[in-house]
């Protein structure tokens, strides 16, 4: 009862928080867009090499940029309104169409990553606290801080050059075989071959992260009353680690995890573009490129909405972790 | 080891070896085509849109002409062949063209394609095509006579015009699919229907574009290949890997990195070749606003002239990919090229000279004054050549400091805010100087705010006659005088200094084969290219 109450109360918070950043993240980015110089135009112009008075004043007026601002922002928002995310003149499609097509792709690395990062990270800081100042811990703290010190994507391409180039055991790029009509498990199989390296690659940096931050909670927590008390009940010491340990040194672990979420698909950016992966950083990175400002201010309006709805989710998670933390 | 890289070395070691192999000479120089597999191209950028009518970006340049045919090929010269119009004539005054289409050809959707497309399309072409507008401007009226004949009516004479004809200059579009349309969002750009020999098949946006064979080409035996998959990968360094892991079978306008392509070259599995960059040649070059306080004196302008050093940057900027270049209109345009050496060799006593009689003594530092370079970021090498240049004229005492922006930035600061003293910039010759020199000296086109306009803001009456009068010269020895003439008045003036014009390299896995048989090689149709099992 006490959990329903909770989870109502956080919906109604966030429902309430969400809809004025939103829209002051909306109408900020509209007009920050505007102060980069060059439009739309000026993109299709210097990518064709070739331009006239009159093919300019046509592309202007097919991407509404031949509207005063205001005009432009109130057609933006009325769309919004209407849950429309508008149409994107350069792609020659609705933007949500253009979203829908790349978010599982990226939705699908970034989870991958995260989880990864989650599982790797918090198993090697549980080894490394468990047998602190040993040589595991010693070990591990060097690995932990090469992850932490290499650039993700510079782990991509060196991962590129030794399972795909040397190896030849990965694909470098996409995220799937184009043409060659697999089904069943073969699909899946070569979905998840094409996942492997940029998963790894946006993951790594993160493993640290998340390695370092286990090893000193569960620290922390090793040192607390209820630990000596779960000693002295006489547990097995593997449920002590867990139960006890682990479960409370999580907290900080997934508050982190949760920021980290908007990050990766920063990150994403990169590692897509490193990989070829047809995801939404690289769909942001072009639209930048392209002053596909329509386009642009769809994929930041959904990344801004990913972020509240992780960070409900990591307060609900909080909740069930430590029912003392009230929520935010 | 560049016996991969020049054909002429490449026709010898084929000819050494079949000589070697006796009796099977022929077989080793023609194999016999294969038909069947999949073809993956790959380039920088995804394409906006899949045919070329609303924009000539290389990256829709690249797939257009695989579903959207033109009236004509080229050979590697630029002499016209038969594509959709079997045979052509022009009239004595040049003022018209008549074409004899092909018969029973038909778009992708069953509609067969007639003379009311070929004058929807070259309409349209006149209306929306970036350089359509100028190459068609002549065009008073396309006649349809009977389905299979075309007679274009032109004002004056284009001689540019029969060079123009090509699938991705000049789509044939299907009428019934873009009349009474917005040709700019009409969804055929997403989805086009031709008469190609490739379907459309998906366009997965930011993945790839697959195209299938057309069973029911107008070539029987053509296409060869099943599939063609095209991927835009952007980052240069994927591109080098995607060749070497063999993932991709060939990319044009030389795919990769320079500073790879040595190690890339060592691979025995991929082939290097110069074929079919013919119909667009580059010619990149320092460019000065004429505005400036500093280059509009021509002194100042002859002093860096005098400073630059074309074939060392040849060699350190562009690895060696590269022609130098004297004139506007590059060496790979012989028909119209002046070979003459700039009037300002190098010589840096010289420019130290003419920048003291300019008024500009060496001063604090031992600088005269201090300038920044904007750089075009489309190509690998334009940072690199800006450092360098930013190093020659440093020897003279001119301090530069490199400015980076986007290309659209760029372009917006170059030709609608004007905010430069000078610019490391490029630009496509195409198939004829009217088409591709012209608008950058001719007076009439400084327009603030169209890109690639006359940015140096040079007015020479002379010029602009010269100019005006090779646009509609009909026969061919006077109109090389002309531009002749306009290159010696250009290169004495210099509103801005041509420096080199880049090869461009296709680079594939040697079990692709047939793919760059015209001018604009791979750009074309492709529809004889064939793959090894």
């Amino acid at each position: 009862m006490r959990m329903g109450r909770r989870v109502a109360t956080t919906l109604r918070r966030t429902a309430i928080h969400a809809v004025p950043t939103v829209l002051g993240i909306i109408v900020l980015d509209f007009l920050l867009l505007r102060l980069m110089p060059g439009d739309a135009a000026d993109v299709i112009a210097s990518e064709s090499g070739v331009a006239t008075a009159e093919s300019m004043a046509m592309l202007r007026q097919h991407f509404g940029l031949d509207q005063p601002l205001l005009t432009q922002l109130m057609n933006f928002l009325g769309h919004l309104a209407q849950f429309n995310l508008g149409f994107s003149p350069r792609y020659n499609m609705p933007v949500v169409d253009l979203i829908l097509q790349r978010l599982p792709s990226t939705l699908l690395l970034m989870v991958t990553a995260l989880a990864l990062a989650l599982i790797i990270g918090i198993a090697m800081g549980s080894v490394m606290a468990a047998w602190a100042g040993r040589w595991p811990d010693r070990i591990l703290s060097i690995v932990v801080l090469l992850f932490y010190s290499m650039p993700g994507f510079w782990v991509g391409l060196m991962a590129i050059v030794l399972f795909s180039v040397k190896l030849g055991w990965l694909p470098s790029d996409g995220d799937m075989t184009i043409g060659a009509d697999l089904g069943g498990w073969a699909s899946i199989s070569d979905r998840l071959q094409h996942l492997a390296l940029p998963a790894l690659a946006l993951g790594s940096f993160f493993v640290a992260v998340y390695a370092r931050l286990t090893r000193a909670s569960m620290l922390e927590v090793q040192r607390q009353d209820f630990m000596r008390t779960a000693q002295a009940k006489g547990l097995h010491p593997l449920l002590i680690q867990l139960r006890h340990a682990l479960r409370n040194a999580l907290v900080p672990v997934t508050t982190v995890a949760g920021m980290h979420l908007g990050n990766l698909l920063g990150g994403a950016v990169v590692t897509e573009t490193v990989f070829g992966w047809p995801g939404l950083g690289r769909l942001a990175l072009e639209a930048v490129l392209a002053r596909d400002f329509s386009t642009l201010l769809g994929v930041l309006l959904l990344s801004s909405l990913l972020v509240i709805v992780a960070n409900l989710l990591i307060d609900l998670l909080h909740a069930w972790l430590d029912p003392r933390i009230e929520p935010a | 080891m560049t016996a991969n890289f020049r054909p002429t070395r490449r026709a010898t070691l084929a000819g050494l070896s079949a000589i070697a192999l006796g009796g099977r000479r022929s077989l080793a120089q023609t194999p016999a085509p294969k038909k069947g597999g999949t073809l993956t191209f790959i380039q920088n950028i995804e394409p906006q849109t899949l045919v070329a009518l609303t924009t000539t970006a290389t990256p829709v340049l690249t797939v257009s002409a695989k579903v959207t045919e033109g009236l004509l090929e080229y050979d590697y010269d630029i002499k016209p062949k038969p594509l959709l119009a079997t045979e052509w004539s022009i009239s004595p005054d040049g003022k018209t063209y008549t074409f004899k289409l092909r018969p029973n050809v038909k778009f992708h959707d069953g509609k067969p394609f007639t003379s009311a497309d070929v004058a929807y399309s070259i309409q349209l072409l006149k209306t929306v095509h970036p350089r359509g507008r100028n190459t068609f401007a002549n065009v008073t009226e396309v006649k349809t006579p009977d389905p299979l004949t075309a007679v274009i009516e032109l004002s004056k004479p284009a001689p540019y015009l029969i060079k123009a004809l090509t699938a991705a200059e000049a789509p044939m579009t299907p009428r019934h699919i873009y009349e009474g349309t917005d040709p700019v969002s009409n969804p055929n750009g997403n989805a086009p229907i031709g008469t190609g020999p490739y379907r459309f098949k998906e366009w997965v946006r930011g993945s790839h574009i697959l195209y299938e064979r057309n069973p029911d080409y107008w070539d029987p035996d053509l296409p060869r290949i099943d599939q063609m998959v095209m991927k835009a990968l952007p980052d240069t360094g994927a591109r080098s890997i995607a060749f070497e892991n063999k993932s991709a079978d060939i990319g044009y306008r030389t795919p990769v990195a320079l500073s790879d392509l040595d190690r890339l070259k060592k691979l025995p599995y991929l082939v290097f070749e110069t074929d079919g960059t013919s119909y667009s040649y580059n010619v990149s070059c320092l460019q000065f606003n004429l505005d400036s306080q500093y280059f509009k004196h021509l002194k100042v302008r002859q002093a860096v002239a005098h400073a630059i050093d074309r074939e060392l940057l040849v060699k350190t900027v562009c690895y060696g990919y590269g022609t130098v270049c004297y004139s506007p209109i590059a060496p790979g345009l012989k028909e119209f090229n002046d070979p003459t050496p700039s009037p300002y060799p190098l010589d840096f006593k010289k420019a130290e000279q003419l920048l003291d009689e300019a008024g500009f003594p060496r001063g604090k530092d031992k600088v005269r004054f201090r300038v920044p370079l904007d750089y075009n970021p489309i190509g690998d090498e334009s940072l690199r050549a800006s450092e360098f240049l930013r190093a020659s004229l440093r020897r003279i005492g001119i301090a530069v400091d490199v400015r980076s922006a986007d290309s659209s930035a760029f372009v917006k600061r170059i030709y609608t805010d004007r905010a430069f003293d000078f610019t490391y910039n490029g630009h496509s010759n195409l198939f004829d100087p009217t088409v591709g020199v012209q608008r950058i000296y001719w007076s009439k086109n400084f327009k603030k705010g169209v890109p690639f306009s006359n940015g140096s803001h040079y007015e020479n009456p002379k010029v602009d006659a010269l100019l005006e009068g090779a646009a509609v010269e009909n026969d061919p020895a006077k109109r090389k005088a002309m531009f002749v003439e306009f290159q010696k008045i250009v290169a004495q003036e210099i509103p801005d200094i041509p420096l080199f014009s880049p090869l461009f390299l296709t680079i594939k896995n040697k079990r692709v084969h047939d793919d760059s048989l015209t001018a604009d090689g791979v750009e074309a149709n492709m529809s004889r290219v064939w793959l090894d099992a």
